[in-house]
């Protein structure tokens, strides 16, 4: 996989990760294109089309696209196998998740999406397992708060 | 020092977090950039603070302003402190924060090799999974290198969690740094067997994908991975192994076949798509790679039969990736796929555009003689319903594609095309209005019968409105027009009434047509107005000669006038020129024929290879200077002295070839004339005989006479024609079924009787080949050029990259009923030394070159010499021939290798084989008493062919004959002759040839009538050429 947009009906970006070294140039050029031409796509059509030399495969869950980009030889339904896998994720740990869970807490988004690919590949294709690193990592991230100088009691103050 | 803390932590209680940013941002839709820019400063101020909780904090923040697009490439050094953190908490972040932004021209990254390394190792392993997953997405060559050793290490890790990622990042780790495979790849090649599945599969993943960059270094852990295949329970895993294989087999045939029981297997068993999916594929990509090599076990039926499941889904997404792997069959088993084509077409009817156009690629591969016109209509339903114009556009451009390919192969009655382009012609807004002029000129131009059907249908066009009404908003399409007056006016003899349509021509409102349009308007109303002063000569009635120069003189006026320069120049000439047409008139003087003259001889296609046959005259140096450039030195006594030593080095290599050539030329020509004169030769193949597949001329075809009772105009109101051609050849191929029905039963008669000849196909009185084309695409009548080369590059292609090695000679020579011995003359052009020759050829079914025992059916044969520069060498190849009632083309590749002083490279060369009929025929002579018992005897069936325009001399004709295809004179009087013939498994031949009138009849009588059709067919073409 190269890369994998997240971006509302409204062409908004929500989360993007990189698999291939690009500038930020070209970064924010396809993230445009793709963002355009998966928008302008009607509902009822399939979720795979040829860009460039790459195909993209996109599903849409509630308000946001979830869009990857693989190779020639690539499996497009495994990558959506993926996606959904990533979707059931983000459910299981926020909790039926919505877009607002994603744009407050994309930093979690993130953790969760790292967990499960690496350097573009399936490295976890447990969801327990996933899930468990996530847990014991916040866990983890917890007992530290202590020292986090605690910016949530502050704010109680 | 207490004070700042304190300061700090007040502060921060103005602080925003995240939260806050996302609010404001959401909250300042208006002006988004300004609050931003307002952020940033608040980040850069808290980034200037000493607390990591504040700097994290910022990190973060502009993690997500990234994301909006904002450049936060000036924190890099900021990200690199917080990364550098102990709490678990800020790297996390600094990670996130790095892994989003930094790339190879990141500077700071260089600051990060110690503090990675420190956390690689850190004995908390979420700080070593962070850094990992971090590495993994901004790992640079330096990192690469500095960090190879640290993540092998981590390979070996006791916590699978590590060991997993640090596996899956080696391959990126490859990539920046190639010197670290090696050593690492045995420890890789462990994890293979680790305990922990998902190492197993990281293991697998990262294999799978170096084997797809270089698989020959991977084909030895084959069986390891057959192994894995044939137990492994995850899909994710297998579908990794299939794709693994599927780099594989291209290399290795062999692994193709073992793999098809597996695949076939997973293929039944599975029920996730996405293996079934990958299995088809691979199971299709292994077929491609077999038939390459002829060995295909079977047409894969299985998968079309699971992709048929696929196309028939609901479901959108499978429906597509069915129809993209069917198209992937089409190209190496086109029968198989072909009887899907119901399914294809309810494709078309699908409302995703995509599946359409899918589908519409399908198509093209799919169609026949027999159902071209059946899938046009159904192609031109859709566009009729077609919704945006790209879709529409498409459509038009995928009939004409599928029309059009291999040289209208499957275009069985153009009069049903010409009327498909009319009825294109009304698409409105379409940008392919060139593609159909070129079509119709094409058309027009090559195929004679259609000529004067094409030329009505233009004048339709012509004198239609729609078209030049439309031409202002939609410039494409009145591109037609340019075509049809083209057409017109060139074949000006075929219209009903050509005033009118010069009229027509004529209109005011041509004048809004783009300028290269009208040019082309006025040029051919002058034709046309040629024509009816020709038309009308010798007439009482010169009443219409002279209103037609009065409609010139009163229209053209407005075309002098034009902006466009070639229409007014044009426009004036011709108006001058009518303007003394007329005053001669007035004289009553005929002019008919002077001005015809302006437009005399036919214009006649000419073959794209026509230039590359002219061959270049003796003496005549292209590259030489014509005049030589002005010299920089000052002395002019030595000048010429020099040039002229340096220009006989630059041409003496080329000059020589040129002898070499010509000398060789003569050998072989000696060669010919020994060979013809022994019996046991046989003179196989007349290498100059052009490509194409049908050598009649237009006027040889019966062309079937269709009853046009309705007369053919587009109406104004735009009537579908072309239906009423799909009914009438519908009618034609019936009533040819019919007659061919009846041959049908007496062949067969007769093959019962001739048991060993048996094998022929017996395809149904339905197949492809049976229905004979109303027209012809006259490509054979293209011009060539007087005393064009005989053209050996014809069977190699142009663009060889290598074309110091020339195969030449292909000599046939019998043995015995089924074998034929070829030589063939290698000669090396190249000034290196060539060695190691391997002569393969692609079997047939019905020809096999003949290999030692023991070696494959694919295994090439060695050629048993070198060949230094500049010579030449014969070898043989024995071929066993099963039938030779049809000429055989064998494609063949000989590898070599060149030496050159410093290096050798290996090279090839692709060349075809063609037996010919004739060179299954030997020289057998024959008296007459016995050529008059065969003659009388009823097994042989006769047919015959007539010649045209024969100029030579009649012994010169039957020396011909004789010489090109093995035949001996029996008996000869005056202009007539018997001729004879064997082949060699023992049918006879023979032919009575007469001459008069520069025809020449040849009545022919063979026991085989398939063999005797194909030599005439060649001696047909050995007529043609000279």
């Amino acid at each position: 996989m190269q890369f994998m947009l997240l971006f509302s009906r409204q062409g908004k970006l929500r989360l993007q990760k990189w698999y291939v070294p690009l500038s930020d140039k070209e970064k924010k050029k396809i993230t445009r294109e793709l963002v355009q031409t998966v928008l302008a796509r009607k509902p009822k059509m399939c979720s795979f089309l040829e860009w460039r030399d790459l195909k993209i495969v996109y599903k849409r869950y509630a308000s946001l696209y979830f869009c990857c980009a693989i190779e020639d030889q690539d499996n497009e339904l495994i990558t959506l196998e993926i996606i959904h896998r990533y979707v059931e994720l983000l459910d299981k740990y926020f909790g039926s998740v919505c877009e607002l869970d994603i744009i407050f807490n994309f930093e979690k988004a993130y953790f969760i999406l790292d967990e499960f690919l690496l350097g573009g590949e399936a490295q976890e294709t447990s969801k327990k397992n996933v899930l468990k690193a996530i847990e014991q990592a916040d866990l983890l991230q917890e007992n530290q708060s202590e020292d986090w100088g605690g910016l949530a009691a502050e704010e109680v103050l | 020092m207490a004070l700042k803390m304190v300061k700090g932590s007040i502060d921060r209680i103005f602080d925003k977090n995240l939260q806050d940013l996302v609010r404001g941002v959401r909250s300042h839709r208006e002006d988004e950039a300004k609050y931003i820019s307002s952020c940033i400063d608040e980040i850069k101020q808290e980034l200037k603070q000493d607390n990591i909780a504040v700097k994290a904090n910022a990190v973060c923040k502009l993690t997500y302003l990234q994301m909006l697009g904002y450049d936060i490439s000036w924190a890099a050094f900021n990200i690199v402190e917080v990364m550098s953190s102990s709490k678990f908490t800020y790297k996390r972040i600094g990670y996130l924060a790095a892994s989003q932004c930094f790339h190879d021209g990141t500077d700071v990254i260089m600051l990060t090799t110690n503090q990675i390394r420190k956390d690689l190792s850190s004995p908390n392993q979420y700080d070593t999974g962070v850094a990992l997953t971090g590495l993994s997405c901004f790992v640079t060559p330096d990192l690469a290198r500095d960090l190879a050793n640290d993540i092998m290490t981590l390979m070996s890790h006791t916590k699978p969690y590590i060991r997993k990622k640090a596996v899956l990042i080696m391959y990126k780790v490859f990539l920046k740094y190639p010197e670290s495979l090696r050593p690492a790849f045995p420890r890789l090649k462990e994890k293979l067997d680790d305990p922990d599945p998902g190492v197993q599969s990281a293991a697998v993943n990262v294999i799978c994908e170096l084997a797809r960059r270089n698989p020959r270094n991977y084909l030895s852990l084959a069986p390891l991975f057959f192994k894995l295949m044939t137990s492994s329970t995850n899909n994710w895993v297998l579908i990794k192994i299939i794709k693994l294989f599927g780099a594989l087999t291209p290399l290795e045939p062999r692994l193709g076949k073992k793999l098809i029981e597996p695949l076939t297997n997973l293929i039944h068993s599975t029920s996730a798509m996405s293996l079934l999916y990958e299995c088809v594929n691979t199971v299709i990509a292994d077929c491609c790679v077999c038939v390459k090599t002829d060995t295909c076990p079977r047409p894969p039926q299985l998968c079309v039969q699971k992709l048929r499941i696929l196309i028939e889904d609901s479901d959108q997404n499978l429906k597509y990736l069915g129809l993209l792997a069917m198209s992937k069959i089409l190209k190496t088993h086109p029968k198989s796929v072909q009887s899907h084509k119901d399914l294809v077409l309810q494709c078309l009817d699908d409302k995703d555009e995509s599946i359409r156009l899918r589908a519409l690629d399908l198509l093209y591969g799919m169609v026949s003689k027999k159902n071209l016109m059946e899938i046009v209509k159904k192609l031109m339903v859709h566009v009729d319903k077609a919704e945006g114009t790209t879709y529409r556009d498409e459509l038009l451009t995928k009939i004409i594609d599928i029309c059009s390919q291999s040289n209208y192969q499957y275009i069985t009655n153009f009069e049903w095309y010409i009327s498909i382009l009319v009825e294109l012609t009304r698409l409105e807004g379409t940008r392919h209005g060139h593609l159909i002029a070129s079509q119709m000129l094409d058309v027009a131009v090559r195929v004679k019968a259609i000529r004067g059907f094409a030329v009505v249908q233009m004048a339709t066009l012509l004198d239609n409105t729609t078209l030049l009404a439309g031409s202002g908003q939609h410039k494409s399409i009145c591109e037609v027009l340019y075509a049809a007056a083209w057409i017109c006016g060139e074949f000006s003899e075929h219209l009903e009434d050509p005033v009118h349509t010069l009229e027509a021509m004529l209109r005011p409102k041509v004048a809004t047509l783009p300028g290269h349009i009208q040019a082309i308007y006025i040029q051919n109303a002058a034709k046309l107005f040629a024509a009816v002063l020709n038309g009308q000569q010798g007439t009482p009635d010169c009443q219409t000669m002279q209103e037609s120069s009065q409609l010139l003189i009163d229209r053209l006026p407005l075309f002098v006038q034009s902006a466009d320069l070639e229409v007014q120049e044009r426009a004036s000439c011709i108006l001058q020129l009518v303007k003394f047409i007329q005053k001669l008139q007035h004289k009553e003087v005929e002019v008919g024929e002077e001005v015809t003259a302006l437009f005399a001889g036919e214009l006649n296609p000419v073959a794209p290879k026509a230039q590359k046959k002219v061959p270049v005259p003796d003496g005549l140096d292209l590259d030489a200077w014509i005049n030589e450039p002005p010299s920089e030195s000052e002395s002019e006594d030595e000048k010429p002295v020099a040039v002229f030593a340096e220009e006989e080095l630059r041409h003496a290599r080329p000059h020589h070839t040129e002898v070499d050539e010509k000398e060789l030329a003569r050998r072989r020509e000696a060669r010919k004339q020994e060979q013809a004169n022994n019996p046991f030769y046989i003179k196989a193949s007349p290498t100059s005989q052009k490509g194409y597949q049908d050598s009649t001329g237009v006027e040889h075809i019966p062309v079937v006479q269709i009853d046009l009772s309705v007369p053919l105009k587009v109406p104004g109101g735009w009537m579908s024609t072309s239906d009423k051609y799909l009914k009438l050849e519908e009618e034609r191929r019936q009533r040819e079924r019919k007659e061919r029905g009846k041959k049908e039963k007496k062949k067969k008669k007769k093959r019962e009787k001739r048991s060993g000849m048996g094998r022929r196909h017996d395809s149904g009185p339905e197949s492809e080949e049976d229905i004979a084309p109303a027209h012809m695409v006259d490509i054979v009548t293209e011009e060539m050029p007087e005393n064009a080369l005989s053209s050996d590059d014809d069977e190699k292609d142009p663009n060889d990259p290598y074309r110091a090695l020339d195969v030449c000679d292909i000599q046939g020579n019998l043995q015995n009923g089924s074998q034929v011995v070829v030589s063939i003359i290698f000669e090396n052009k190249s000034t290196s030394f060539l060695k190691s020759m391997e002569f393969n050829v692609l079997d047939s079914l019905n020809s096999k070159l003949q290999r030692p025992e023991g070696s494959g059916p694919h295994d090439g044969l060695t050629v048993p010499f070198q060949l230094p520069p500049g010579v030449s060498n014969e070898a043989r190849f024995i071929f066993s021939v099963q039938s030779i009632v049809m000429p055989q083309r064998l494609k063949g590749t000989l590898t070599f290798i060149v030496k050159a002083d410093d290096s050798s490279t290996h090279e090839k060369l692709d060349f075809k084989l063609h037996f010919t009929c004739s060179s299954y025929l030997i020289t057998t002579p024959c008296y007459s008493d016995t050529f008059a018992k065969l003659l009388e005897s009823a097994d042989l069936k006769g047919t015959s062919v007539r010649l045209q325009e024969v100029s030579l001399p009649f012994h010169h004709l039957l020396a011909k004959i004789c010489f090109h295809h093995h035949f001996s004179v029996v008996e000869r009087i005056d202009s007539c002759a018997s001729l004879y013939s064997r082949s060699i498994q023992g049918h006879h031949v023979c032919l009575l040839v007469k001459y008069a009138h520069q025809t020449v009849t040849i009545d022919a009588k063979c026991d085989e009538s398939s063999l005797l059709g194909n030599v005439l067919e060649e001696i047909k073409k050995t007529f043609s050429q000279s």
